[in-house]
């Protein structure tokens, strides 16, 4: 049998039967901008920033099956558009003051707006009020920086087996919270060698005393744009593949 | 009247004026104009300051930019900001503060009123302290907001501070006439 193929922005890109766009694409190295994808978990399709145009219609490119001969539009103007609004609405919502985050130069949300040049908010700030959780003796939450993402749920539920984390509320209220009598994290088995302690993309699962061992201006994001750091992307911009 | 003439009426060989001011903000950015070091000679040949803190001219007149770091956090910042607006043709947020609010927004969660005690009254080490109230002081807003929520903003600069290099990119990329852009590793919010 032959093999199939989808069609991104023009480029073939082999996959095999299941794979969804997002896996095909990641395989392929080719770039398509997302934040609550992660390619050990199960897709959710929440966060949208890997919308693309598959066959002329709007998907989400983590959840949406790869078919033969799709065509998938993705780094092109319209779609970048639409995602830097996206971007600029996570920004308002919350309280992502970068200048005094730890996670300043690691942070993807902070990535994938360089990436997609957002030089504003656009929108007006909500300036939400989240009180931080210190409590835990190896790790700090800071509310303040969620975009519900749900990578911590999933990777406390589903890897870890401790379902430390979950999303509460509907709509506008929706919020992050701790799966503990008191609410705190301090209160649940969660320690600093679960799989969801190291999954969050911004700055809110957060280790003690490790926010500045690597000094803001040489972090990962600092060093290479995020786009630039899926290696045959690189090469394909560089003219070199 | 030769077309060559003709052209310079259109177009005047003359200097831009350049405004700039610092609201709620930390005068870091105006630090980080300066570190176009030598480059200000560059820029002096192309523009001529009006309001700034480098010229000290208390009101801006017509100008075709104006670069304003800082955010919104008491009622004279309006009332500057105003003044930016109507006066300039181009008006530029540069810096956190001036984009999101930045530092002086990580109040806007707490209550102004509990604040001003806690600074002036409760707070550890007071004796017999006060609340500001001169008349010349202008009054605080209860929440500190970024330029672009009060006046219409054409461009905007990230950063804290934007890098000096960033500063000149941007501001040759407008005095030339091309689009402003600021690409990998000139353009970063912190």
């Amino acid at each position: 049998m032959r093999a199939q193929y989808i069609l991104v922005d023009g480029l073939p890109i082999p996959f095999e039967e299941g794979q969804t766009i997002m896996q095909a694409a990641m395989v392929a190295e080719v770039f398509i901008p997302h934040l609550c994808h992660h390619p050990e978990f199960k897709p959710q399709g929440s966060c949208k920033l890997c919308t693309v145009k598959a066959n002329g219609r709007y998907v989400s490119a983590c959840t949406m099956p790869a078919k033969d001969g799709m065509e998938v539009e993705n780094n092109s103007p319209d779609l970048n558009d639409k995602r830097r609004t996206m971007l600029q609405m996570l920004f308002v919502e919350g309280n992502h003051f970068c200048p005094s985050c730890e996670q300043s130069g690691n942070c993807r949300l902070q990535a994938l707006a360089y990436e997609l040049e957002m030089l504003t908010p656009h929108f007006n700030q909500f300036y939400p009020d989240r009180p931080l959780d210190a409590s835990h003796p190896e790790v700090l939450l800071d509310f303040n920086r969620c975009i519900l993402c749900e990578l911590c749920v999933r990777a406390s539920r589903d890897v870890d087996g401790k379902n430390v984390f979950a999303l509460s509320g509907r709509g506008i209220g929706k919020h992050l919270i701790v799966n503990a009598e008191s609410g705190r994290l301090a209160d649940t088995a969660f320690s600093l060698a679960d799989k969801a302690a190291h999954v969050c993309p911004v700055g809110v699962i957060l280790e003690k005393r490790r926010g500045f061992a690597i000094p803001i201006g040489r972090r990962r994001y600092d060093l290479e744009p995020i786009g630039m750091q899926v290696e045959g992307q690189a090469r394909r911009r560089s003219g070199e593949l | 009247m030769s077309s060559s003439s003709e052209m310079s009426a259109l177009a005047p060989n003359r200097k831009l004026r350049f405004a700039t001011t610092s609201l709620a903000g930390c005068f870091g950015c105006h630090m980080s104009l300066l570190d176009i070091d030598e480059r200000l000679f560059d820029l002096l040949e192309r523009v001529e300051f009006d309001r700034s803190p480098l010229t000290d001219i208390k009101h801006c007149g017509p100008c075709d930019i104006g670069l304003i770091e800082g955010g919104i956090c008491n009622a004279e910042n309006i009332h500057v900001l105003r003044e930016f607006r109507s006066n300039c043709k181009v008006l530029i947020a540069i810096g956190a503060c001036a984009i999101n609010g930045g530092l002086p927004a990580q109040r806007n969660h707490l209550d102004l009123g509990q604040c001003l005690q806690e600074v002036y009254l409760t707070g550890p080490g007071i004796v017999g302290g006060q609340v500001p109230n001169d008349l010349e002081l202008p009054l605080p807003l209860d929440k500190v907001h970024p330029l672009h929520e009060i006046v219409r903003i054409d461009y905007f600069i990230p950063g804290c501070p934007p890098s000096g290099d960033a500063i000149w990119k941007f501001l040759t990329d407008l005095l030339d006439g091309r689009t402003p852009r600021l690409g990998h590793p000139l353009l970063h919010f912190d």
